[in-house]
């Protein structure tokens, strides 16, 4: 492999073989789906899964970051993509009628993700500078914390400004004035603004950073601090805060994915971000391979998919799910496959 | 080698499993407690809906396929199956008749709105052309400009929020025009009453409410309690709170009884109901309570002492034990149907709502190879003009933002029994 010359030969090097492959997938489904969705051969089904598969293709790459990549164990993902997905949506509520619905969407995604990384950053200052499992723990506070905190805010806007407020649920409101997020109703009335190209554009973006992040210095150092702290404090890595760099990247990944999926539905509340949800998240990170972006990228569109094609399957289909589930785990830790496998993959080499 | 052979036994294993289970699943659907939608349409039959989705032209005779999503998985499954077992009991008595012809197709949304909108799209990928949106409010939020986009006629059974026909639930402008309610608004729950307490003093005249903040249902009938009676001079002495699952109203009740409250208003669902009602027997507090439709299905609880219940007042449309023949046969059969359940008024809305869309559809003159534009006109017309008696009430009438206008029945609960109170 390391003989090859040329375009095809570097991108088929060990060093960037894995992301070319993740970018080709990406592109080449992007493609397809496109030409499906002009020609409307797509089924109405498919075409509602696009944008909720891109929000969360994003988080699970983020997440897989974090869980893969860093070590470290984070149960609270959906509570980041929550603070993405309300800050994104009231961004777009406060500019509806002054700005374009492109730029309010790029807007609304790049606030939510800054916010949500700001919220990461101060989670992970006490958090990642003790040692075992104490971010599991923490991030599976923070998503209940976060969840309940949104189930209380109530954010309404008119021509005099913003109001918030976690005690008054009225508010007088001027002309024109609505409310974006109110209380356990959550944001109503959303103008949906995402679609399937921002989400593509959104799950390239993840892998671009992710990529170019972990084949860096401050990425070495990252698995260095995961694969031996010792060592790599030795060596004079600062562990706390490559472990910081990884949170809060992850963090941010997760914060656009939300504001892109508050911005495809018209309704959403907060008891959607629930532990449920991280956990989802975290299983298509595990079964997709930890630190494996391919493995990821398959495993989030399959594992997304399966609940939608089993509903032939009437009452059954949350079973049937389940079930797949237990066998997908079995099938990917199984020694004598797995030894097969890479059997397989020496004799290409 | 072992290892291999354990991983084969148990893929073998929860296959059989699986296949086990979904041959049960057919074996029950045939005895018809939960059979599949589409097996049950007279023409369509086998061919599934999908087949003549692409070109619903043609066929005049062809019938009127509906859709609709409710939770028939989850926490809430409850109300979804009780709304799918009613409209399929209602399509076949539809069919049976003669007339108009249906075929259902009942999705499962699990309450969460990304949910109704994927079944959203299977519905339309089936060919839905009138629907019944969904069961519950917030996933009905979710789709109602869905429907409108696609100019689809939806009545809703029991989304009860505003928000489910109004755009701007809050201020309630910007309606649908083409998502209508069989039930009860929100907040027509809470302003009916707070003037039904006014109206009736020797209730109590010192009031608390203990309502579900985390809720929109609760929230939203507690906020228009709360402002009616402002309007009508009535005292809230004590406002308590809860959320969740939780159990536990000992705080609340004695806030409430430190108060002097004579008369708890609770709109909420009857399981904390009855927790509430058990909590304050045994501390000895015996206000009046009053509830909303809720209430309806307290007498089921489990391990729930009924006696406690006596003389808890309740605003609702349906009542299962009605001595008019409509509800009574309604009752029979659906108990039939859903190994011996009640019917709670969620499976009354739906039937009505077939019923009334059988109406419709036999006034416009609607055929199965109109467009679903072309229907959804002629349905918002005949909801707008004409007049529906069903299980829920009688006169009901819509305006054109969607709204049912029909009269809350207040009942009485004695030896048991649910019995109309004073008008």
């Amino acid at each position: 492999m390391e003989n090859k010359k040329g375009i095809l030969g570097y991108l088929l090097n060990n060093r960037h073989r894995s992301r070319t492959i993740s970018y080709t997938m990406v592109a080449a489904a992007y493609i397809l789906l496109e030409i499906l969705l002009k020609t409307g051969n797509l089924s109405n089904l498919f075409t509602g899964l696009l944008v909720p598969a891109t929000c969360y293709l994003v988080a699970a790459i983020g997440l897989n970051l974090n869980v893969g990549v860093s070590g470290e164990l984070n149960l609270g993902q959906a509570g980041f993509m929550a603070v993405g997905a309300f800050s994104g949506v009231c961004v777009s509520g406060v500019l509806a009628g002054t700005v374009p619905p492109v730029l309010r969407l790029i807007l609304a995604i790049i606030i939510g993700m800054l916010l949500t990384a700001f919220v990461g950053f101060l989670i992970g200052i006490p958090v990642l500078k003790l040692q075992g499992d104490y971010l599991a723990i923490v991030t599976l506070a923070f998503g209940q914390i976060v969840m309940n905190l949104i189930m209380n805010l109530y954010v309404a806007f008119d021509s005099t400004g913003i109001k918030f407020s976690f005690v008054e649920s009225k508010f007088t409101l001027g002309e024109g004035g609505k409310y974006l997020i109110n209380g356990p109703m959550g944001a109503t009335g959303t103008e949906r603004i995402a679609n399937f190209t921002a989400g593509t554009i959104l799950v390239i973006f993840a892998l671009v950073v992710v990529y170019n992040l972990i084949y860096s210095r401050s990425g070495r150092a990252i698995m260095a601090a995961r694969d031996n702290r010792i060592a790599a404090e030795s060596i004079g890595i600062n562990i706390a805060k490559t472990k910081m760099m990884a949170f809060v990247i992850s963090a941010a990944l997760a914060g656009a994915a939300g504001a892109l999926y508050g911005l495809n539905y018209s309704t959403m509340v907060a008891s959607k971000f629930d532990y449920n949800t991280s956990i989802l998240i975290l299983v298509y990170v595990v079964l997709g391979g930890l630190g494996n972006f391919n493995g990821t990228l398959i495993a989030t569109v399959i594992l997304f998919l399966l609940p939608q094609l089993l509903r032939g399957l009437q009452d059954y289909r949350m079973l049937i799910y389940a079930v797949v589930l237990i066998l997908i785990m079995l099938i990917t830790n199984n020694e004598f496959l797995r030894t097969k496998a890479a059997s397989l993959r020496k004799k290409k080499a | 080698m072992r290892k291999i052979w354990k991983a084969t036994v148990a893929v073998a294993m929860s296959a059989f499993m699986a296949a086990s289970l979904a041959a049960c699943g057919s074996g029950s659907s045939s005895g018809g407690s939960a059979a599949p939608a589409q097996s049950e349409t007279p023409s369509t039959g086998e061919t599934g809906a999908a087949a003549d989705a692409a070109a619903p032209a043609g066929d005049a005779a062809a019938p009127i396929k509906i859709g609709g999503s409710g939770p028939l998985t989850g926490p809430a499954a409850v109300y979804g199956n009780a709304v799918k077992i009613a409209a399929e009991m209602a399509v076949e008595e539809v069919n049976a008749k003669g007339g108009v012809q249906f075929a259902l197709q009942f999705e499962d949304d699990k309450h969460d709105a990304e949910e109704a909108a994927t079944a959203y799209g299977t519905l339309k990928d089936g060919g839905m052309q009138i629907s019944l949106a969904t069961v519950t409010s917030a996933p009905d939020a979710a789709v109602s400009p869905l429907y409108q986009e696609d100019q689809t006629f939806a009545i809703t059974p029991s989304g009860s929020s505003p928000s489910v026909i109004y755009a701007d639930g809050e201020n309630q402008t910007g309606a649908y025009g083409n998502v209508f309610q069989m039930c009860f608004s929100d907040p027509n729950q809470g302003s009916g009453s707070a003037t039904y307490i006014a109206a009736h003093p020797d209730l109590g005249t010192k009031i608390a409410v203990i309502y579900k903040n985390d809720d929109p249902y609760s929230k939203g009938i507690f906020d228009t309690f709360k402002a009616q009676a402002g309007t009508e001079g009535l005292e809230i002495v004590y406002e308590g709170t809860f959320k969740g699952e939780e159990s536990d109203f000992n705080v609340q009740l004695a806030d409430a009884q430190a108060a002097g409250a004579d008369l708890l208003f609770l709109p909420i669902y009857y399981t904390p109901a009855s927790q509430i009602l058990t909590q304050a027997n045994t501390m000895g507090y015996k206000p009046t309570i009053f509830g909303v439709d809720g209430m309806d299905g307290i007498l089921g609880v489990e391990g729930f002492d009924t006696s406690l219940a006596e003389g808890v007042y309740l605003l609702t449309p349906f009542v299962a034990n009605a001595e008019d023949d409509l509800t009574k046969t309604f009752v029979e059969n659906y108990k039939a149907r859903a190994n011996g359940e009640v019917p709670n008024q969620f499976a009354a809305d739906a039937y009505d709502c077939i019923y009334a869309m059988a109406q419709a559809c036999e006034a416009a003159g609607i055929t199965a190879d109109m467009s679903n534009a072309d229907i959804c006109a002629a349905m918002v017309e005949q909801f707008t003009s004409m007049t529906f008696n069903g299980l829920t009430g009688e006169n009901m009438t819509w305006n054109a933002n969607g709204e049912v206008t029909k009269a809350p029945k207040a009942m009485i609960i004695e030896n048991g029994e649910y019995v109309p109170a004073a008008e």
